[in-house]
């Protein structure tokens, strides 16, 4: 859905989205890693299971809540990508339990 | 942790409070959520190439994020501010772990979000805001893959369009939604704007753009709405329809209010900019005396006129804190005061001729989602307004409207409009949520780590 700028330097941080290594650029969020990889829906809702994606990428929609490094319900586009992170969709609500 | 000074959010407003507050001696703390300065208009203005496809306008906040860097005013990035009580603690979540700061005065400079654009279809994957893709472009260099269209009205998807352009990645058409009688409106308030004629040239200088010349542009379109099973796959509106892969929705942008409405200070309905905002003194102040407000969170007045109502309310709090006397206070102000009203003679043009149409605000078809999170639609607004709900808070306990994660910042708007159309009041008699904390996500680990 998105892609590095033509021009621009290329992607170097390798993350794992839902188990597939993809390289994204410096200074993504773990929501911009979600859409360079093409994942269509990032998440399903907890009300109806309806497919969602990352709507404001600001903080304010809470519409890119994933799973990072094995948390669910992160907010996204709030949170840094570093090499190695590992970020899955989040499926309807999350379960308590030890993180 | 204290402070004399806590500053909430490193856009302009909060990067010039800071640059001042500090220069005349205040001990200042600034908390943002992001990870460098720049709120999200100079967002990651410091890793930008020279060449930025993002333009000069954009290039010139470095000057800004340079002078806050040595300032001397102490940082934390990453911060998300989830509590302040009124005595003035400041409580936060920064890398997984709480905090707490304790600070004499406490800046609001939260900025503003994108108005919410409830059309039939805006909660399917590929439909995302204007600003959203932009952020992509300042923070990670990425571009739009496919089809995209831009839809709505507004400086900021002007911008956007002629800001892919120039990265490569232009839109495949632009749909404004901006209802005809918006020009003839805005033609009555041109000879005013001239005072602000800086900012006029800007926008001038915006639409004869490149890229945007090479952009099909449809205008006064209606009835828009995204099309598509399990994602977008089309745009359409009333006589058209375009297949995209990414739609992007724009139409203004409206104070950030969530924590000064925590907070319950006073607000006020603004008739010509659409929103609420805090009610402010001529120096930011607001109802609560150790809290004030500066930049587009306290009225949508755009980044140059946010640096300069942050010097303001810097210049207040040092008087208020004993740095300065009330006459250097004024003699500092007036050069400050002056440049403000020129930002801002320019505002009432620009707000009525960026006017949203009714149907933004109030989305006619009943089966639109109103509240993303809690997949509540119009129709079951309309209902808990005819059943007795006078009020937002009162929606909310009918529907769960703004009961989700994201606590009715997208659709508290929506729903107060929606009910006072439903129940024939003005929406300034409505009302709005009244959020609490935690305003945002917090972990029972960091309230363990507080209490200690």
């Amino acid at each position: 859905m998105f892609t590095t700028r033509r021009d621009a330097a290329a992607a170097t941080v390798a993350v794992t989205v839902e188990g597939r290594t993809v390289l994204v650029p410096h200074g993504a969020s773990a929501a911009a890693a979600l859409l360079v990889a093409g994942i269509g829906a990032t998440r399903d809702t907890p009300v109806s299971g309806a497919p969602r994606a990352p709507y404001c990428l600001m903080g304010v929609c809470f519409d890119c809540l994933a799973e990072i490094d094995g948390v669910p319900n992160r907010q996204s586009c709030m949170v840094a990508v570093r090499p190695g992170m590992r970020i899955a969709r989040q499926r309807g609500r999350r379960r308590a339990g030890p993180a | 942790m204290t402070a004399e000074l806590a500053v909430v959010g490193a856009g302009p407003a909060g990067m010039a409070a800071a640059v001042l507050a500090a220069e005349l001696g205040l001990a200042v703390t600034v908390l943002d959520e992001q990870d460098l300065p720049g709120g999200q208009i100079y967002r990651a203005v410091e890793r930008a190439a020279p060449d930025s496809p993002l333009g000069e306008d954009y290039l010139a906040g470095r000057d800004l994020v340079a002078a806050f860097r040595a300032s001397g005013a102490a940082y934390l990035p990453g911060a998300a501010v989830w509590h302040i009580d009124p005595d003035g603690t400041v409580s936060f979540g920064r890398d997984g772990r709480g905090g707490a700061l304790r600070a004499r005065h406490i800046l609001l400079a939260a900025g503003a979000l994108e108005r919410p654009v409830p059309i039939p279809g805006w909660t399917l994957p590929g439909v995302m805001t204007a600003g959203a893709a932009q952020i992509l472009l300042k923070s990670a260099d990425l571009v739009p893959e496919g089809r995209t269209v831009l839809a709505g009205q507004g400086p900021l998807l002007y911008l956007v369009a002629a800001q892919l352009a120039a990265a490569g990645a232009p839109p495949a058409a632009l749909l404004d939604t901006a209802p005809a009688g918006n020009r003839r409106a805005a033609a009555r308030l041109a000879g005013a704007a001239l005072a602000g004629w800086r900012s006029l040239a800007r926008g001038l200088r915006l639409l004869a753009a490149p890229g945007l010349a090479g952009i099909p542009l449809r205008r006064g379109v209606r009835g828009l709405r995204a099309v598509g099973r399990g994602r977008v796959e089309a745009v359409a509106w009333d006589g058209g329809e375009l297949a995209c892969d990414l739609l992007l929705l724009h139409e203004g942008v409206i104070p950030d209010t969530q924590i000064g409405r925590a907070l319950q200070l006073a607000h006020a309905w603004d008739a010509a900019q659409w929103c609420w905002r805090p009610v402010l003194d001529e120096w930011g102040g607001t109802s609560l005396a150790n809290v004030s407000v500066a930049g587009d969170g306290g009225g949508i007045a755009g980044a140059a006129a946010a640096v300069l109502s942050g010097r303001l309310a810097a210049l207040a709090a040092a008087h208020r804190l004993g740095r300065i006397d009330a006459a250097e206070r004024d003699r500092r102000a007036a050069p400050i005061r002056a440049a403000l009203a020129r930002e801002r003679a320019f505002r009432p043009f620009l707000e009525a001729l960026t006017r949203p149409p009714p149907s933004v605000l109030a989305p006619p078809q009943d089966d639109v989602i109103v509240c993303r999170c809690e997949e509540v639609t119009a129709g079951m607004i309309r209902r808990a307004a005819r059943l007795g709900a006078q009020g937002p808070n009162q929606a909310k306990a009918f529907t769960r409207c703004g009961m989700g994660p994201c606590q009715g910042r997208l659709c508290g708007p929506v729903v107060a409009a929606l009910m006072a159309e439903t129940l024939g009041r003005p929406i300034a008699e409505i009302g709005a949520y009244r959020p609490r904390a935690p305003y945002k996500p917090v972990t029972v680990a960091m309230l363990a780590e507080l209490a200690g």
